[in-house]
């Protein structure tokens, strides 16, 4: 494994009296493309926003880029990590480029190379250049989204944390939004931790698929590792899948050869 | 035009300048304490319900008796600034009004605020953590500008109810419209009544609806609604504060007081037409309580006002002895002089006593005709009083002297006492000896044959940095002792009555023109 992005260790973190995180451990090499997933409240959420600060730990200790992420204020951190989460947050009183700008504004960027920005990343997540002045309030679904991710790489972030990025969003939309964001990724050399209920999704998307399950690492591996798990937990969350591939596999090689 | 109405009018650049003034700056004062407030309050949940009950604690005082509170407190401020530092303030206009209407106006803009920022989406908030805001960037970028039209919303609603209100604050000696509804309301002048009203109404309506353009334009985003709003508001604002802005250039006028009732303001406009003859700039300064009259003369806020020797014996002095008239006014001139520097420039002839009234055929058929009579019927008659008779020392020293017990007491502005016992509602009230209004409405004043009434001799108190004000002494001295009860009754009769009553301007001319030798 290559140089260590993040670094977590021995996290723990208590709500309402119970454990949400029980001791995790967890390094994520840079360049990575890491899945989170688990049943609902296996503390997917709570482990990510450990990584930016958003929630501080009970226990453990956490590192990005080799810098305790509680050792400096929260706030210039998450400047430097990209943040997309399900519900976007666009802020509805600024326009599309107001919204993408944002963090290299609080950077103190100049205007012009604010705009320069903006025009950029516009077609990196391929948005028309028009849009740039229209309110968020007119714009689909699937282009907030794009506007989201663009908004979280505005300030050159190596990191990417992901929250369900795409879970509101139909299925073709989806799977698009997916694909070109794999592509960012990829050409952009980022390190992406992204959590997802859609297994699916994780497999055909991760290099990596991390399953946790009431708080704690249940396992860890490439996607094709993840299908061949023996552990009962794993195995139902990879159950689902598998079978519509079968079944999948069945219907393609019908039309093919029917 | 009628010319109630023309007088009216004349004096609406002063009323509503004084009214736009105190109710943009009580806004102003409102807002700068609530919305920081109601900012600590969204942060610090536990300071959320004690700043909103307390809120809504001061909410349920009524108006007007906030405004009166006020007086007090900044009296004791006062004179604990004077005891500290040898320089006390005036707890009498525009401060009292000030503040109480500023508390008055947070409730609405603290709930909005509150709740404007309650409302922000929890996905916005996390948004803006997740770019890298700070808490104040978050604030002032993202929960602000989201709440913005509810925080408006209640900044509209506080603006109507403080330009209601403010109309209260002419009892604590702050002119504004509400000048016009007690005027108004004391001479039985419904033209003015309904003329602060309707000024009233106007105003808040055209603020409403130009806080109303900025607050549609916050919700759209619109700049140009915003702007046109704001700017509305600003030039209103500038067009209705101008004349008093000239005025304040002018060296400072001399200021006439008035009590709340005909007489009072008929002996102002007096005083003032003198005043104006020789030249003079003067200010009115009407609807006055009782004591406060005396206290804004002595705390130099008003130059020049008429009271009654009785009533400063016994409310401002606090004495319950009765010396004889021409010995109780020597020792208060005296007393007065030594104590506030105020210079009593002497009596100006007539008395207006408190009396106890009845109507003629209702004594005649009990067969009353002195208090002592009165003494064994009262258990089943009902006494009607003015505002502050019953809680006067005078109506201690009656009670206490003839053994009156009614068996209902009931207060009336005055207009409406005289109503009340016209109508039969009430056997008996409390009249003043120079009411027109005896002789018009055929009533008998029940002779106290055991004195326990002290004179009340109308005198023209001169506040301290006047006493010796030549051009004031000039106009003034001239009436002393040329007022007789019979002129004072007929002048306050022509304000009073139903047919054909005048302007307590006009009746001050007639008078004038009428007053006697020497």
């Amino acid at each position: 494994m290559g140089e260590a992005m993040i670094e977590l260790e021995g996290i723990g973190k208590d709500f309402g009296g119970g454990a949400v995180l029980d001791g995790v451990d967890l390094r994520v090499a840079s360049g990575q493309f890491v899945a989170l997933i688990g049943g609902s409240g296996a503390g997917k959420t709570t482990l990510l926003k450990t990584i930016n600060g958003l929630i501080v730990p009970d226990r453990g200790a956490a590192r990005v880029d080799g810098r305790p992420v509680a050792g400096a204020p929260g706030h210039e951190l998450r400047r430097s990590i990209g943040y997309v989460f399900q519900d976007v947050g666009l802020f509805p009183h600024m326009t599309v480029a107001e919204n993408i700008g944002v963090t290299p504004r609080l950077l103190g960027w100049t205007r012009e190379e604010i705009a320069a920005r903006v025009e950029e990343l516009l077609a990196l997540v391929a948005l028309p250049a028009d849009h740039a002045s229209r309110p968020p309030s007119a714009l689909s679904g699937g282009q907030r989204q794009r506007v989201g991710v663009a908004r979280a790489l505005a300030a050159r972030p190596r990191l990417m944390l992901m929250d369900e990025p795409f879970g509101a969003l139909d299925p073709v939309i989806r799977d698009a939004l997916g694909a070109d964001y794999r592509r960012l990724h990829d050409g952009l050399g980022l390190t992406t931790v992204m959590v997802t209920h859609d297994v699916t999704e994780a497999l055909l998307l991760a290099d990596r698929i991390v399953v946790l399950g009431a708080g704690r690492v249940v396992a860890d591996g490439p996607p094709a590792a993840m299908l061949a798990d023996r552990t009962p937990s794993v195995r139902a969350l990879m159950d689902a899948p598998r079978r519509q591939a079968e079944r999948l596999s069945a219907l393609l090689a019908e039309a093919g050869h029917g | 035009m009628d010319e109630r109405l023309a007088a009216a009018w004349r004096q609406l650049p002063d009323f509503l300048g004084w009214h736009v003034l105190l109710s943009a700056s009580a806004l102003a004062l409102g807002a700068l304490v609530s919305l920081p407030l109601a900012v600590a309050a969204s942060r610090h949940p536990r300071l959320r319900w004690p700043v909103l009950a307390g809120a809504g604690l001061i909410q349920t005082v009524p108006s007007l008796a906030l405004l009166a509170l006020f007086f007090p407190l900044l009296l004791a401020l006062s004179n604990l600034a004077k005891a500290l530092f040898g320089v006390g303030f005036s707890a009498l206009g525009f401060l009292p009004s000030l503040l109480a209407l500023a508390l008055y106006s947070m409730l609405p803009m603290l709930r909005n605020t509150s709740a404007g920022l309650a409302g922000v989406a929890p996905a916005l908030t996390e948004a803006a953590r997740g770019v890298g805001m700070t808490d104040r960037q978050m604030l002032f970028e993202v929960e602000l500008p989201t709440a913005a039209p509810v925080i408006m919303a209640g900044v509209r609603t506080a603006a109507v109810w403080t330009i209601g209100a403010a109309t209260l604050s002419t009892p604590v000696g702050q002119t504004s419209l509400g000048n016009y509804i007690f005027s108004g309301l004391q001479t039985e002048n419904w033209v003015a009544v309904l003329f602060g009203c309707a000024a009233s109404a106007a105003l808040a309506l055209v603020v409403d609806q130009l806080l109303g353009l900025a607050e549609a334009g916050l919700a759209r985003r619109d700049w140009r609604r915003i702007a046109a709003g704001a700017g509305g508001l600003a030039l209103a604002l500038a067009a209705a504060v101008a004349p008093l802005a000239v005025r304040a250039l002018e060296p400072r006028p001399y200021v006439v007081g008035a009590k709340n009732f005909s007489e009072q303001y008929i002996l102002a406009e007096l005083m003032s037409r003198r005043l104006e003859r020789g030249g003079a700039r003067v200010a009115r300064k009407e609807d006055l309580g009782s004591v406060i009259a005396y206290r804004a003369l002595a705390g130099g806020e008003i130059d020049a006002y008429v009271d009654y020797s009785g009533t400063l014996w016994t409310t401002v002095l606090n004495r319950d002895d009765h010396p004889p008239r021409a010995v109780l006014l020597q020792h208060l001139g005296e007393i007065l002089a030594e104590r506030d520097g105020v210079r009593l420039l002497g009596p100006l002839g007539f008395e207006n006593a408190y009396a106890l009234a009845m109507r003629r055929d209702r004594a005649r058929a009990l067969g009353i005709a002195s208090l002592d009579d009165l003494a064994r019927k009262a258990p089943s008659l009902t006494l009607g009083a003015d505002l502050e008779f019953l809680s006067r020392p005078e109506w201690r020293t009656l009670k206490a002297a003839y053994g009156l017990r009614f068996k209902t007491q009931r207060q009336f502005q005055p207009t409406f006492m005289y109503r009340a016992l016209a109508g039969g509602d009430v056997d008996v009230i409390t009249a003043f000896s120079s009411d027109g209004r005896i002789a018009a409405d055929d009533l008998v004043v029940l002779a106290d044959p055991r004195g326990a009434i002290p004179p009340y001799d109308a005198v023209i108190l001169i506040s301290p940095q006047r006493a010796g004000d030549r051009r004031l002494i000039d106009a003034l001295g001239p009436l002393v002792g040329r007022v007789s009860v019979e002129a004072m009754r007929r002048a306050n009769y022509s304000v009073d009555r139903d047919k054909g009553k005048v302007a307590p301007a006009q009746a001050a001319a007639a008078l004038e023109a009428g007053l006697g030798g020497r």
